[in-house]
């Protein structure tokens, strides 16, 4: 047994049924459906923006881009431009490709004995496979729940929802980014838990995020397709707090809803001091945005101190008087 | 450092992306868009007082009724339907459902809107053309 994701599970069970509890027995509705979401929100617009003023600030001593191509070198050696790039508009479509379709991910090998002896890598394509699933399930989904947040609901949103439910199975008609973000989430959970490398690399603050999301999207399938909530009272709410006038809807709501706002308000709060952050890191990783042309400009470290020199020639300068007359030759006369 | 202005403006645009709701509702939204739209129930509804489940249960479980309505009807043939309180229907959506809420668009519509639900119903229904 793994202590890491044991903690990590026990920390998401119990702040779901703190939230279950906090509305359905202390009636602290308020709380959890207005007071939390609104510090949760105030909680990552501070942190995330102090995170990224800090790195803003850190030095970048050294040109460190990772490449994973043949440079800009003479003319007719053909050069890799995404994965060496040269010039800022390469760095910028090599940053594209890395954001939207994980290159580096792509990438991944493993190495082992291949026949007898001899060492073999090989592409293992898992990582990446499920990290786009889950992301762009994610985003989906995100991008879905503006149908709570704004009326009247933007045309791309109805867009994506036709898109999503294109299968038309069950009622409510089912959204296929729901149920890949939960399949996303597991398979990179059981890639952790699974692989013993991973499980021993793995800390708490790995598996927590995981769970976390594992919640967010079992209690919003549950609230859709079994234990359903009301709909409108849910948009009630949330209309609520995204017009600034926020209030619990009359008949309330059932506390499955609470908890689902509490892990994502966790979730919300939780991203700037966590790995999470990567969402705003990757921008800003210096393998990556970086071009690979130190050959042709010079990087200077900002953290270099001026150095004292003593040129030859302001030497020659001082003591050519004296080195005259010792004739000795002098460059100038 | 000349990376500083574009990393705020980077950051800038993502907050403007997070917080659309706040914004897009202030510039386009309605005034009351925080409370649900009315439905209106027709004379006929209002003299029936209940439908064929509590209106609690109406509110999240209709959809699943119809599409068990659908089922048991166009695979099983099974034309009548028992609802907890013993009283029996024929299963049917133009028929039945839309024999009291004859005005699609101030029941039907008025929620299905607030929330953006599209139900394919009407693909294939016809629904009463409301008169003025």
């Amino acid at each position: 047994m793994n202590v890491a994701y044991l903690y990590s599970l026990i920390a998401v069970v119990v702040l779901g049924l703190i939230a279950y509890a906090g509305v359905e027995a202390a009636g602290l509705d308020v709380f959890f459906g207005v007071i939390i979401p609104y510090l949760a929100l105030i909680v990552f617009l501070i942190g995330f923006a102090n995170k990224i003023l800090d790195w803003t600030k850190s030095a970048v001593p050294f040109k460190i881009p990772t490449t994973g191509g043949q440079q800009k070198s003479l003319s007719w050696i053909r050069q890799n431009k995404f994965d060496s790039p040269y010039t800022t508009g390469q760095v910028v479509v090599r940053m594209i490709l890395e954001i939207l379709l994980f290159r580096s991910l792509f990438r991944n090998s493993r190495v082992g004995f291949g026949k007898g002896q001899h060492i073999a890598y090989k592409w293992v394509v898992w990582l990446w496979l499920f990290a786009i699933l889950f992301h762009y399930s994610f985003f989906v989904v995100v991008l879905r729940h503006l149908r709570f947040f704004a009326e009247p609901v933007p045309f791309f949103v109805n867009f994506l929802e036709k898109i999503d439910g294109m299968l038309q199975i069950l009622l409510p008609n089912l959204f296929l980014s729901g149920v890949l973000l939960l399949g996303g989430a597991l398979l990179l959970l059981l890639r952790r838990v699974l692989l013993p490398k991973m499980a021993y690399i793995s800390r708490p603050a790995d598996y927590f995020p995981l769970f976390l999301i594992i919640g967010i999207a079992v209690t919003g399938l549950m609230m859709r397709y079994l234990d359903k909530v009301d709909v409108v009272r849910v948009k009630e709410l949330t209309m609520g707090l995204a017009t600034l006038q926020p209030g619990i809807p009359e008949g309330g709501i059932s506390g499955l809803f609470y908890v689902h706002l509490f892990f994502v308000s966790i979730l919300v709060a939780y991203i700037p001091f966590s790995k999470l952050m990567h969402m705003g890191g990757v921008f800003l990783s210096p393998t990556r945005n970086q071009a690979n042309n130190t050959r042709a400009k010079r990087h200077v470290n900002p953290w270099n101190y001026p150095v004292k020199t003593h040129t030859y020639e302001e030497y020659e300068d001082e003591f050519r008087d004296k080195m005259k007359e010792a004739g000795l030759p002098v460059e100038k006369e | 450092m000349n990376d500083k202005n574009k990393i705020i403006a980077g950051l800038v645009i993502f907050f403007l992306a997070v917080l659309f709701p706040f914004w897009f509702n202030l510039i386009f939204g309605a005034a009351d868009a925080s409370t649900a739209p009315e439905t209106e129930l027709t004379d006929k509804a209002k003299k029936a007082e209940t439908c064929i489940a509590e209106t609690e249960d109406m509110r999240t479980e209709h959809m699943q009724i119809l599409d068990q309505w659908r089922d048991t009807v166009v695979r099983d043939g099974q034309r009548t339907y028992v609802a907890e309180d013993g009283k029996e229907y024929e299963p049917s959506l133009s028929n039945t459902c839309m024999d009291c809420h004859s005005n699609k668009e101030k029941f039907c519509d008025r929620c299905h809107n607030y929330a953006s639900v599209d139900p394919y119903c009407w693909d294939c229904h016809t629904y009463p053309e409301e008169t003025e």
